[in-house]
């Protein structure tokens, strides 16, 4: 029976006790305690089940690297799967279950597993499951996902916000302990600037726990001391809750602050992802203990002595009356006496080597505890809970000389330097044999920018395994007495000798169900590489990551392939260190922060007057306007009539403005657009088109020569940005001795398109200019004032109705917008939207960036040869233009389609062609690129891309419809309204 | 070999599984082979088994620098889809979803290949049509997909937001025989077979030359010798053009990292593959019930297998927008891989140059769920010269300007 | 997650502000080019393991561009220079000799 011992317990705060449910059963805690040490301390120690064999598991350890104790966490918006019970601190009102069991923890159908768990080894699934074919679909891989998973997946939407926080720092040290304390004081009093973050809520790591002595007094003077000091430096900012992610390259880290896990509270933020660059990292994250591979050593009780020295020591927890240590190391001695002292009884200290000597073990033998030298545990007794321990020889096969009895088990395998910040970016390792373990390897370290090292590691993380080491190695000026300690012997399994039945009991990975017979199996079969067992066998790959039992699976590879263990080597570290929220990577960009969000100046207009939104990049544009009691269907059809017999109103702000300026203006532009604009007359526009180096077409506009030097380019609304960033890049890459500045004007100014047949009687009602047809004709800009407000009308149309589109400073967008809805309201002026738009150019035959091209059209393609100047030597794209496959004559190439029976084409359809190719795929003749129904001519129109379409004019072509029939179309002209241009040049 | 089956579990279960053979030998390199293949990586190993099974060369070897499987094969994101537009793209991709369907009775190795369905989702109405297109392209291609409605997408992917702040979903393209397979499973059932056919797979030996003889290739040197051969395929995703170098010529490919994540696992909670391309995140839940997340990749080139931290952060962001009951998962762990990217996306499974070797790369972001189809038309190149399957997908497309290019409809690239 | 110093507006510039531009030193072709010459133009890249040599804009900056030397397997950049230049400056070339004699690219040594 775990307990709440009556004194000690240097967290906690006994004046504060909390009440908590797990499984729905109240429990109480105090204020300082994890849930874990909570739950232990309530008695409650089975607390999961496994991945695989759903075996019962109890806490092994009482840090980031549990893999047992993950609990589902609060509920409905709050709900949390997976949160480890160890890392997360009891707060008032606690919820945690239990996961991965049905129906209950103590009852779990899914233990049988366990009972069958021979016929389960290592990739067994590979080698079964495999007939009949549909039973994987529908059989084994749906009993497969039940049984695997581990927290329940959320339900609601998460109902906490997050944040993120960008800093530049001379020095981020990582890692609270001494090392980190010594190593952030050392550099703050460089005078540098200086970020100290520590994972848990406390200062100082484990040498408080483990009764150092620093300056000659006990740890925790020292860290209070050194804490005060930093935190009273101007340079330095100190973090706890703040854990170090990952590593990347030249100096980014990334920590996890997590703020009010342990407090919950609606209004702050849960968690605050930090982005840090640094010049230097220091890691001092310390050293993770690790399990030793005996039988049984995942029975619940069964954990590892350094957190059962914290559970009673910081916690004031006991993991049981009596505790057996096994160990191969003199660290675990330390757990012994922490035992002893808080009034426990140790009834034996197994350790595997012959003679171990040094004053933690004369310190335990004057304890009057038990010592058995080159004995191990062959076995430990119990199911659900430790019942007690077979003893063996360590140098035997497991014949058992003696059973303890016990309730729990406090083991020890050495320990291993947290390693992985300094992997994460390329830094690498060195096998320390001496102290069996992977340390950073000082001349291969993760380089920077320069080159040059940027991540150096002090502490337990770099291999110092003593206070005074760790001090010296973190350069502190602080002293800590030379401790001798014995040496380790490297037990990879236990007893060496032990067989098959033994070995297929030893756990290596907790989580995940890897056993030392699993990675025996994965070797024997072939999976040598360290990456293929941990693949194969799946070692390493739970949600520690391979924390606890990386190191004890690649010994035992590595045995199994008779190789040494750096020649096996490690797999690869990656961020993030433990498992960090996706809503702090998501960060504050969530709901209307997702994305930025473009406004024209007159959106509130539109949206009070029933507009229906399109997305169109960052833009929001109204696709239509709906009236009461209308579909969106026919209020597009509203506005193209009344456009075409009244007049419109459109908000043209988001086509991009780009003003390109300099002596060179005319013959840069020459170069951009196929067209030739050098001869543009100042107060005249051209339609533009513009292609990249391949030669396909990429955006098209109206371009007007303002002066001599200076042009404005229009371009599609999506392609503003793009255009501008290609002028540029040639501009300074290419030409960068040519006289021309440009300029993204795109937001400076609001566009209004004022469409129509009584276009010119609104702008005349509205008064201040001249826009008749002697004033101003087709194709013609001026500047001038409408209604007061100074303006530039540019008379170009892209419905083919007579049609205005005047610009003016953004400011005056909404007033002149206003004024022109007010006076056109005696005509008939309706807004009409972006769809309307589509169908009045589609019924002229005018192409659509996006719709009949796609990244593969020509010019040529689309007819448009007229605006391709036949006098340029060179323009971009214009060599691309001339390789073989785009002066085939067999290309696809741009015609009307009518459609014989009057319906409109479906969007996307192919034209079927005879016969089909030699992959057995039909053959196609051609597609449509826009389709409509046209409410002008009460029809379907469309245009589409046609093998050598114009010659085939009034030829009939099949095209392919959804329910699998095809609808024939006529292949025609491609305009279809007005083809003279009359309407638009009164 | 010994065939796997749920009887031998039970024999070797009952003898302490000491009766397993090596699934794949582990031999030394002999002096010539018919066919050297440079890569054992899920290509190399399927072109190898097709030339094998469908043309009965068999005196091949697989030559492998590091650990078979260890490239991109083992580090994709495990989608399975033939949902393509243009011809070529749609003929291999659907040889090799087909050739999945059954691959785990024919290699007798549970590849796990699932065919859970794929939805890709349609957020603007440019979207829209693209996928439109895509669908009618598809249905004279022969691969089964429709243009379904935001409905029928929650009733598929219950876990979805259709609203979405930004970008509402408008339909999805769906392709219900598309899913996902155990990634490492495919190249090691692969292996197997080609090590049970004789040829040998040869791990740790990297090609450091290719030797040629008036302009055709006769062997590669190694750092475990000298190899002669008759034919050479080069198929090393992410090396591509170093090795090409190698032979003397260049490609149209640059390496850039590709990074994917995962989250801890949850019991089931999405039972099919969504893609959103307008705001660049994809998922999935694997068997074990990590959420696979993969996302767009780096712009400049870079072999550090490690990319850079905002692609994945943009991920995330689009695909907590998406699937709001995720912001309170945890990301498990992520990683990179380099992709070969050429000027139009598009793979080249070509002939090259120098006489006998052949190329196949250039598979971008898209290469696992092409491996089966991508083995079958480089074997079917190397043993006759001509695939229908590699048809378009030639080296000198590029010089005429014949691109196949994906990204087209709906911008999605691979 | 790079930083490349912008040379034009002086600043260390973290990669989210930055837009790559892929190889630099690219020759552009005109309409008189041989196929040969316009495929290399277009499609043909260097794809070195080591030391590249690129184009970036200081695209969320000062909107810039630039050419850099950096190593594609360390990261490590040698230096940033002016987008205004045919080939790279001698001091960068030396930069890069210091820390990596022997390299080569293309036919720069």
């Amino acid at each position: 029976m775990t307990t709440r011992l009556a004194r000690g317990g240097r967290l906690l705060n006994r004046g504060r006790a909390l009440e908590f449910t797990f499984n729905g059963k109240r429990m109480t805690g105090y204020q300082g305690d994890t849930l874990a040490s909570a739950l232990l301390g309530a008695g409650q120690r089975l607390v999961g089940r496994s991945f695989k064999y759903h075996r019962p598991r109890g806490l092994v350890a009482s840090g980031a690297e549990e893999p047992n104790a993950l609990v589902n966490l609060g509920e409905g918006g709050t709900f949390e799967p997976n949160q480890r019970a160890t890392t997360q601190e009891l707060y008032d009102g606690l919820a945690a279950e239990s996961q991965n069991h049905w129906p209950s923890l103590e009852f779990d159908v899914g233990v049988a597993n366990n009972y069958v768990s021979r016929f389960l080894p290592a990739g067994f699934y590979y080698k079964t499951f495999i007939n009949p074919r549909p039973a994987w679909k529908h059989l084994f891989e749906p009993f497969i996902r039940q049984s695997a998973g581990l927290g329940r997946a959320p339900k609601e939407r998460d109902a906490d916000v997050y944040e993120h926080f960008h800093v530049h720092v001379d020095c981020l040290v990582i890692g609270g302990g001494i090392a980190g304390l010594a190593a952030a004081l050392k550099a703050a009093e460089a005078g540098r600037e200086v970020l100290l973050i520590e994972q848990t809520a406390h200062w100082g790591g484990r040498a408080p726990v483990d009764g150092a002595v620093i300056d000659g007094a006990e740890a925790d003077a020292w860290v209070k001391n050194t804490v005060e000091t930093l935190e009273g430096m101007e340079n330095v900012r100190i973090r706890t809750r703040c854990m170090g992610v990952g590593v990347y390259d030249h100096g980014y880290v990334l920590a996890y602050e997590r703020l009010t896990d342990h407090d919950p509270h609606p209004d702050l933020p849960r968690h605050r992802l930090w982005k840090i660059r640094a010049s230097e990292v220091i890691t001092a994250t310390g050293a993770l203990e690790r399990p030793l591979s005996f039988a049984g050593n995942d029975v619940p009780g069964v954990m590892l002595a350094s957190a059962v020295r914290d559970y009673v020591v910081n916690w004031a927890v006991s993991p049981g009356d009596r505790t057996v240590v096994v160990t191969n190391n003199d660290d675990a001695y330390r757990t012994a006496i922490a035992l002893k002292e808080a009034g426990l009884e140790v009834p034996a200290v197994i350790d595997a080597r012959t003679a171990p000597e040094g004053p933690l073990v004369e310190r335990v033998r004057a304890l009057g505890v038990r010592v058995e030298t080159g004995r191990a545990v062959a076995k430990v007794k119990g199911r659900a809970k430790v019942e007690g321990v077979a003893m063996t020889m360590q140098a035997g096969e497991g014949a058992v000389l003696e059973v303890i009895d016990c309730d729990a088990v406090a083991m020890s395998g050495g320990w291993s330097p947290v390693v992985h910040l300094w992997s994460h970016c390329g830094g690498k390792l060195v096998w320390d044999d001496a102290q069996a373990f992977f340390r950073p390897d000082p001349e291969k370290a993760p380089t920077g920018a320069d080159g040059q090292p940027f991540v150096r590691v002090v502490g337990a993380a770099n291999g110092a395994m003593t206070t005074a080491d760790v001090l010296a190695d973190a350069g502190a000026d602080a002293q800590a007495a030379p401790e001798a300690a014995g040496p380790i012997e490297p037990v990879w399994i236990m007893p060496q000798g032990a067989g098959p039945e033994l070995r297929s009991k030893m756990w290596l990975d907790y989580q995940n169900d890897v056993k030392v017979s699993d990675v025996q199996l994965a070797a024997r079969e072939g999976y040598e590489s360290v990456e293929h067992t941990k693949r194969y066998t799946t070692l390493g790959m739970a949600t520690d990551q391979g924390k606890l039992s990386n190191i004890n699976g690649l010994a035992v590879l590595s045995r199994s392939l008779n190789a040494e263990i750096p020649q096996v080597g490690t797999t690869t570290f990656r961020p993030p260190y433990t498992p960090i929220s996706f809503g702090s990577i998501a960060g504050q960009a969530r709901g209307d922060m997702f994305q930025p969000l473009r406004r024209t100046p007159m959106h509130a207009w539109h949206m009070a007057n029933g507009a229906h939104w399109e997305p169109v990049g960052h833009w929001r544009r109204p696709y239509c306007y709906l009236q009461p009691a209308e579909t969106v269907e026919e209020a597009v059809q509203r506005e193209v009539k009344n456009t075409r017999e009244a007049v419109g109103l459109l908000d043209a702000s988001t086509l991009g403005k780009i003003v390109v300026k300099g002596p060179d203006a005319g013959r840069f532009l020459d170069m951009l657009y196929t067209n030739m604009m050098s001869t543009l007359k100042p107060g005249r526009c051209r339609y533009g088109l513009m292609c990249n180096e391949n030669g396909f077409l990429m955006d098209d506009g109206v371009v007007a020569r303002i002066d001599e030097d200076t042009f404005l380019c229009h371009t599609t609304t999506g392609g503003a940005e793009h255009v501008h960033a290609h002028m540029e890049e040639w501009l300074q890459t290419e030409w960068w001795d040519w006289q021309v500045y440009t300029a993204n004007v795109t937001e400076h100014y609001a566009q209004i398109g004022v469409v129509g047949p009584h276009a010119r009687e609104v702008l005349d009602l509205v008064g201040g200019m001249d826009v008749s047809k002697e004033a101003m004709a087709f194709m013609d800009w001026q500047d001038g004032e409408l209604g007061g407000l100074p303006v530039r009308v540019f008379r170009i149309s892209f419905s083919g109705e007579l049609s205005y589109e005047i610009a003016v400073k953004a400011g005056y967008g909404r007033a002149l917008w206003d004024m022109l809805a007010e006076a056109g309201r005696e005509v008939g002026m309706m807004p009409y939207g972006t769809e309307a738009l589509h169908i009045l150019r589609a019924e002229k035959g005018f192409i659509m960036i996006g719709d009949e091209t796609d990244g593969t059209v020509t010019p040529q393609d689309l007819c448009l040869d007229w605006a391709i100047s036949k006098k340029k030597d060179d323009y971009i794209g214009k060599r691309g233009q001339a390789r073989s496959h785009l002066t085939d004559p067999e290309r696809w190439k741009l015609v009307g389609l009518e459609t014989v029976d009057g319906s409109v084409l479906e969007d996307g359809a192919y034209a079927v062609a005879e016969g089909r190719n030699a992959n057995g795929q039909r053959n196609v003749q051609g597609r449509v690129t826009s389709t409509y129904r046209s409410p002008t001519l009460g029809r379907g129109i469309a245009m589409g891309l046609i093998r050598r379409g114009p010659e085939r004019m009034g030829e009939v072509v099949e095209f392919t419809r959804t329910d699998g029939t095809t609808t024939r179309a006529k292949i025609v002209q491609p305009v279809f309204f007005d083809p003279e241009g009359e309407k638009q040049n009164v | 070999m010994k065939r796997y089956s749920a009887f031998a579990i039970a024999r070797e279960a009952l003898r302490g599984h000491i009766g397993w053979e090596r699934a794949w030998r582990s031999p030394e390199p002999k002096a010539q082979y018919d066919v050297v293949i440079v890569g054992a990586g899920g290509h190399g190993l399927a072109t190898a088994y097709y030339l094998g099974k469908n043309f009965g060369i068999t005196n091949v070897a697989v030559l492998e620098k590091g650990w078979l499987g260890g490239g991109n094969t083992g580090r994709n994101t495990t989608i399975i889809r033939s949902n393509y537009l243009q011809d070529p793209s749609a003929a291999i991709y659907e040889k090799a979803r087909s050739l999945y369907e059954t691959l785990s009775q024919e290699l007798n190795y549970n590849i796990m290949f699932s065919p859970r369905g794929v939805l890709m989702l349609a957020q603007t109405e440019h979207e829209v049509r693209g996928y439109r297109r895509t669908a009618h392209a598809n249905s004279l291609q022969g691969v089964k997909t429709e243009f379904v409605s935001p409905d029928r997408v929650k009733e598929l992917c219950p876990i979805i937001s259709l609203e979405g702040p930004r970008y509402p979903v408008l339909g999805a393209l769906w392709q219900a025989r598309a899913g996902t397979a155990r990634h490492d499973a495919v190249a090691w059932g692969y292996a197997r077979a080609c090590s049970d056919m004789g040829m040998d797979i040869i791990q740790k030996c990297e090609v450091t030359g290719i030797r040629t003889e008036g302009g055709k290739v006769s062997g590669v040197t190694t750092t475990r010798g000298d190899i002669g051969c008759g034919k050479l395929g080069i198929v090393v995703a992410g090396h591509s053009g170093v090795v090409a170098e190698m032979a003397g010529f260049r490609l149209p490919i640059e390496s850039v990292a590709l990074q994917a994540l995962v989250s801890e696992p949850i019991k089931p909670c999405m039972d099919v593959v969504v893609m959103a391309n307008t705001v660049h995140g994809y998922m999935s839940q694997s068997d074990k019930g990590e959420m696979v997340i993969g996302g767009g990749a780096d712009g400049f080139n870079n072999y550090t297998q490690r990319g850079s931290f905002h692609h994945v952060e943009e991920t995330v962001r689009a695909l907590v927008e998406t699937f709001p009951i995720i912001s309170r998962l945890k990301m498990l762990r992520q990683w990179g891989g380099i992709v070969d990217m050429t000027g139009d996306r598009s793979p080249i499974i070509s002939k090259t140059p120098v006489e006998n070797c052949f190329i196949n790369c250039g598979w971008g972001t898209g290469g696992f769920k092409a491996i089966p189809g991508s083995g079958w038309a480089m074997a079917e190149l190397m043993a006759k010269g001509a695939s229908p399957l590699a048809d378009g997908f030639e080296m000198h497309r590029f010089r005429e300007g014949r691109f196949v290019d994906e990204s087209v409809a709906a911008g999605v690239a691979h | 997650m790079l930083i490349l110093r912008c040379p034009n507006c002086g600043i260390d510039a973290d990669e989210t502000e930055l837009a790559p531009g892929g190889e630099a030193h690219l020759r552009r072709v005109g309409p008189e080019a041989s196929d040969d010459a316009f495929e290399g133009y277009l499609f043909h890249r260097e794809n070195p393991r080591g030391v590249h040599f690129e184009r970036w804009r200081h695209a969320a900056g000062c909107g810039k561009w630039f050419h850099a030397a950096r190593c594609t397997q360390t990261l490590e950049v040698f230096g940033t220079y002016s987008a205004q230049v045919t080939d790279p400056p001698q001091d960068i070339r030396d930069a890069i000799t210091a820390r990596r004699p022997g390299w080569r690219w293309r036919d720069i040594e």
